[in-house]
């Protein structure tokens, strides 16, 4: 009984809205690569970047929101190393991506320690605070969830709008959805494939870096190592759960983090009869159930992972 | 540059050695490793698995800048090695000048002490589950945070200070060393009312400060009062909710004033001493050097209640005071529990 009061309790729906924030920036970023045709696994390592550079930032002295803008940059930078070895290059996106994960939480380490060689531990800073919105946030169970964050989260839930608005409703959108189903087509438009798939990984990746720094400024207030702890290859996961549509990969990360946040309060009610490795397992059992449902009728873009080298037929 | 720092030393110590004719020493040995000079320095080097900022390793790292600072040893290490490539570190610095190589094997309990095995000369002093027995390398020691009488003394006064009777508990992996100052912890608790209730909950990762704060709100809301932190994030959201939690390994009153009340610190200080001195004597052989944790050799300690004092019940503070003096007198033994804690009530 104890089990299913959990669900009916404000703060299991705030923790959820909290854990899904960082999913659903990295998720769009992700979904907006692969929709132009680039599968970008360097995910996990732009999101240690993003969580260090934002978090730095601050700490340094700068504005939460210059963390932020900073986040993003160094996302974008990676992305443009991601992008212009799959892009221009045409070298496999998976171990591209691989390799960029790898070299982005090396080197973040690396600065790291070059920057705060003496810590004995983790410096802190005043992290987003949050945000509640007048009358919104006082609607019962889900008025504390959804406007009661911080500011970030907010903006999470308006990149999904946006990047749905521009997927469907612009002519950079049509480009990007095109560069992902049919390269040459765009090509015969004069449009460069190179440069929208560019745009769209670079895009993609300071979106991915946000999703880090949400972890180091808002949901916790300092940076630790292997702190991302696998949360960018959930989203990879989440892009197929979704379809490649941000719709339906925004109730994704909510599901996932629903999930999370269930679990670690079912710990504590039966976490005398079932071992806790069950609890933790279950999010990602879940989801992967939910992934072969969904799955099955996925379009996934046509020309994913395929490299489009102009003039080759 | 490492190796370059290396045979820069190995040069020097090669002068030095000749010129004190002290090779000869070798043959007096009872066992391969040398003794040293007096006044020669040890090499010591130390291999971790994280970054020197994870508390557990922070106490090794501290003792052993401690000792260099007090002009015992000279100290290198390497952070955030993985296990997988742990042993290649381990034999680097076997092939090195270092005469004794400091770490953590529980991920590589067997290639750590083959590793030992090839290197009879060099002593090694390695956090480890396993006691050292007939057919470990006697060159090979093994140490543990057995921190549990500070445990038990941060019982109780967690014991004392809820109200709801329910103390929320999150770990990182239920292994022995961090079961053993959970269950000494629920005892102290249990000393001042027997009818605390306690929630368990692990993370499954030793590094996710925002699920482990996650976690820990998740047991507030459950009705916790007094949480017990054993991973960074917890005494976060203790403190965003008003309550007190109690530290583990280090102490973080300075970073939560008004939330961690005490903690149970590991000292790592004598543990060292002992091995850098038995190195230096010649008399290293394989011991378990984890009772250089115990209270009693001062290897941890109640840290002082500072912002929290006068705010923690008499009557808990009479029962820490006591048993701490029987715990050092040797009345009192804190019992070694390494089983996995679970939910309770």
């Amino acid at each position: 009984m104890e089990a299913l009061e959990i669900l009916l309790s404000a703060s299991f729906w705030i923790a959820t809205i909290r854990i899904a924030s960082p999913l659903i920036f990295a998720t769009m970023g992700e979904l907006l690569c692969e929709r132009a045709g680039v599968l970008n696994l360097g995910i996990e390592g732009i999101m240690t970047a993003g969580a260090f550079a934002g978090w730095y930032t601050v700490y340094a002295g700068g504005d939460l929101w210059l963390g932020v803008a900073v986040a993003a940059l160094t996302g974008m930078m990676f992305g443009l190393i991601h992008g212009f070895l799959t892009v221009p290059l045409g070298l496999s996106q998976h171990v591209t991506g691989i390799g960029t994960t790898l070299l982005a939480t090396s080197i973040t380490y690396f600065i790291y320690r070059v920057l705060l060689p003496q810590e004995t531990s983790p410096p802190k800073i005043d992290p987003f605070a949050p945000l509640p919105i007048p009358f919104l946030s006082e609607i019962p169970l889900i008025g504390q969830a959804l406007f009661a964050q911080t500011p970030l989260t907010y903006l999470a839930f308006i990149l999904v709008g946006t990047i749905a608005w521009i997927l469907n409703r612009t002519p950079a959108g049509t480009a990007i959805r095109a560069v992902g189903e049919n390269p040459a087509a765009v090509e015969s438009q004069g449009i460069s494939v190179t440069l929208v798939r560019m745009s769209a990984v670079a895009v993609g990746s300071a979106l991915m870096a946000v999703g880090g720094a949400f972890l180091t400024m808002s949901a916790f207030n300092s940076f630790f190592f292997e702190m991302i702890n696998g949360r960018g290859w959930v989203c990879i996961a989440l892009v197929v759960f979704g379809s490649w549509k941000p719709g339906k990969a925004l109730l994704g990360a909510i599901l996932f983090a629903a999930f999370d946040a269930y679990q670690v309060r079912l710990q504590s009610v039966v976490g005398n009869v079932v071992p806790y490795q069950v609890f933790l397992m279950m999010p990602y059992v879940l989801s992967i159930l939910a992934l072969i449902v969904m799955s099955r009728r996925a379009g996934y873009p046509k020309a994913l992972m395929i490299p489009y080298l102009k003039g080759e037929r | 540059m490492k190796n370059e720092t290396i045979k820069k030393r190995s040069l020097h110590r090669r002068a030095f050695l000749k010129t004190m004719g002290a090779s000869s020493t070798v043959l007096m040995a009872p066992n391969l490793i040398r003794p040293l000079m007096a006044m020669e320095k040890l090499n010591v080097a130390a291999i971790y698995t994280l970054p020197v900022e994870q508390q557990w390793i922070s106490r090794i790292h501290k003792a052993a800048v401690f000792l260099q600072d007090q002009g015992m040893i000279n100290y290198d290490f390497s952070e955030n090695i993985s296990n997988t490539d742990y042993e290649r570190a381990m034999r680097e610095f076997s092939e090195g000048d270092y005469d004794l190589i400091v770490g953590e094997v529980f991920g590589l309990e067997q290639a750590s002490r083959q590793v030992a095995f090839d290197y009879p000369d060099k002593a090694y002093l390695m956090g480890s589950s396993f006691l050292p027995d007939d057919n470990s390398p006697q060159n090979f020691a093994v140490f543990d945070n057995y921190i549990q009488d500070a445990s038990y003394l941060t019982g109780i006064i967690a014991g004392a200070l809820t109200k709801s009777k329910i103390i929320g508990m999150v770990g990182g992996y239920p292994i022995p060393e961090v079961n053993r100052l959970m269950n000494a912890f629920k005892a102290g608790a249990h000393e001042m009312q027997p009818d605390i209730e306690f929630k368990v909950a692990f993370i499954g990762s030793w590094y996710d400060p925002p699920k482990a704060k996650e976690t820990a709100f998740a047991q507030i809301d459950a009705g916790a009062d007094v949480m017990y932190a054993e991973r960074f994030g917890v005494s976060d959201a203790a403190q965003e909710r008003g309550i007190p939690a109690i530290g583990n390994v280090i102490d973080t009153q300075p970073d939560y004033p008004d939330t961690v009340v005490a903690s149970a610190l590991w000292h790592f200080e004598p543990t060292l001493t002992a091995a850098v001195e038995a190195v230096k004597a010649g008399t290293f052989i394989a011991d378990n050097y984890g009772v250089y944790s115990y209270m009693k050799h001062g290897g941890c300690s109640l840290a002082p209640l500072g912002t929290w004092e006068g705010k923690v019940p008499q009557e808990a503070l009479d029962l820490v005071a006591q048993r701490e003096s029987e715990i050092k007198a040797g009345s009192y033994t804190v019992t070694i529990d390494d089983n996995d804690p679970t939910t309770t009530g």
